[in-house]
């Protein structure tokens, strides 16, 4: 009887890939919410290197570190492959999760919460940046191919979170004239019924982030 | 495997580099390398990698791979015949990319700023840092090498390659700033598995050797002050 247990937030988007990556392979879990500005003993005692969500505890050995979880998952459980199984496809899948946590999330980060001259700067980065991804994903449905993949479940920052960012500061970075294709795949992908179940609501995802303007709040920041 | 089929663009000085000879060589695997030159990126290498425009790319039958981890997993997966990079147990194999990714995004960057730091304050805090990192990966050593030679145990693995690969300027960096970074009564049994590394045959054959890296960096030294 094997037992997995993931600490992860609602809101992080890394902590969600993680939750899609198990409901993909039909894993049974215990989840436990943490309180990101009041971290429990146990995630410290589980991840005392980072001490970040999310950790999944599987038979009580734990593993950090969203995109080493997933590769993990994909190993271990049976159901559909979530990374390729071509060597080729899966550097490249591998690649853009890098591409896409780097640099692209980065930038776009730094573009909605940074004023002056240096939010301009990565404005006119991540313009150039997202313009790698509109080139990857024209002519196909998903990042994956058909189905939903690594590389889509990686993106659910630039495919979901970000959207309701921009309306927030009304930043113009991410729009469908500048990028038709990722747009087309940003509507298919949150209106995907697997996909649509493992984002957290929008009224929420608002409330969280106005909180994080105000001072002190310690909640989620991508790495920057 | 014909030669012309796997090429390599670096430069012979890159730890990101050399992690991919290292692969390679575990490997046995021919290939042609192609000196880059890191401060004036060629046309070939700009082809290969419009993205991130950075060395190391491994070309395979014209196709680009990027991203020193992302090559060496790719080494592994592509060609499975000869020794397994990566560990056969899924947990392990999570551990290992755990630790590379640590490595990579927290402890190795700080070996060049320690370099680059001015001022005996910012020095000691980077010191610091080094110092707590090499405690966890001393810790790490222990639960992934389960008592044998490596990280990756009998023989030479994942986090071998990858915190290998960085012993080359580990040592430039302690002799410019004057410190003893990786040390025996710290990290014992670290310090004894990277005496093991850099006497290995395989990392003698790819690691840029102490003298000549500590030339390089004098000369990029003297280029900084010339033109500032």
């Amino acid at each position: 009887m094997t037992e997995v247990k993931l600490f992860g937030s609602w809101y992080s988007p890394f902590s969600r890939r993680v939750e899609m990556a198990l409901k993909l392979k039909g894993v049974e879990y215990e989840y436990i919410d943490e309180d990101l500005s009041n971290k429990s003993p146990l995630l410290l005692k589980y991840n005392p290197i980072h001490k970040k969500v999310p950790v999944l505890l599987h038979n009580g050995k734990p593993i950090a570190e969203s995109s080493v979880i997933i590769e993990y998952i994909d190993e271990t459980w049976e159901g559909p492959s979530i990374l390729p199984k071509d060597p080729y496809e899966r550097a490249m899948a591998r690649f853009w999760v890098k591409f896409l946590d780097e640099k692209c999330s980065v930038a776009m980060w730094k573009a909605f919460a940074i004023p002056g001259e240096e939010g301009e700067k990565a404005k006119e980065e991540a313009a150039e940046l997202l313009k790698f991804l509109e080139e990857e994903i024209k002519g196909k449905k998903f990042f994956g191919g058909e189905n939903v993949g690594l590389v889509d479940i990686s993106a659910n920052f630039i495919g979901y979170w970000f959207g309701i960012l921009q309306e927030i500061v009304g930043l113009e970075l991410l729009t469908k004239e500048k990028y038709p294709n990722l747009c087309k795949w940003i509507d298919g992908y949150i209106n995907d019924n697997f996909v649509k179940d493992n984002l957290p609501a929008k009224d929420k995802m608002n409330e969280v982030f106005k909180a994080l303007a105000q001072p002190g709040f310690s909640g989620y920041k991508p790495k920057v | 495997m014909a030669t012309r089929d796997v090429k390599l663009l670096g430069t012979w000085s890159c730890p990101y580099v050399n992690r991919v000879q290292l692969a390679l060589k575990l490997k046995s695997i021919e290939y042609e390398f192609i000196e880059d030159n890191p401060y004036n990126r060629s046309e070939i290498l700009v082809k290969n990698n419009p993205v991130l425009k950075k060395i190391p790319v491994l070309i395979h039958g014209n196709k680009p791979v990027c991203e020193s981890l992302i090559i060496v997993q790719y080494i592994d997966d592509a060609w499975p015949i000869g020794p397994s990079l990566l560990p056969s147990d899924a947990y392990d194999r999570a551990l290992a990319r755990f630790w590379a990714a640590y490595t990579d995004d927290k402890w190795y960057p700080l070996i060049k700023m320690l370099r680059q730091a001015e001022g005996k304050e910012e020095k000691e805090a980077i010191i610091a840092k080094l110092a707590e990192g090499l405690i966890l990966l001393e810790d790490a050593f222990v639960i992934c090498g389960k008592g044998k030679d490596y990280f990756g145990g009998e023989n030479i693995g994942y986090i071998d390659i990858v915190l290998g690969s960085s012993l080359a300027w580990l040592r430039v960096t302690e002799i410019v700033v004057g410190v003893q970074l990786l040390d025996q009564t710290r990290t014992p049994g670290l310090a004894k598995w990277a005496e093991r590394v850099i006497s290995n045959d395989v990392f003698k054959d790819v690691l840029p050797e102490t003298k000549k890296l500590l030339e390089l960096h004098e000369k990029i030294q003297a280029f900084i002050k010339s033109s500032t």
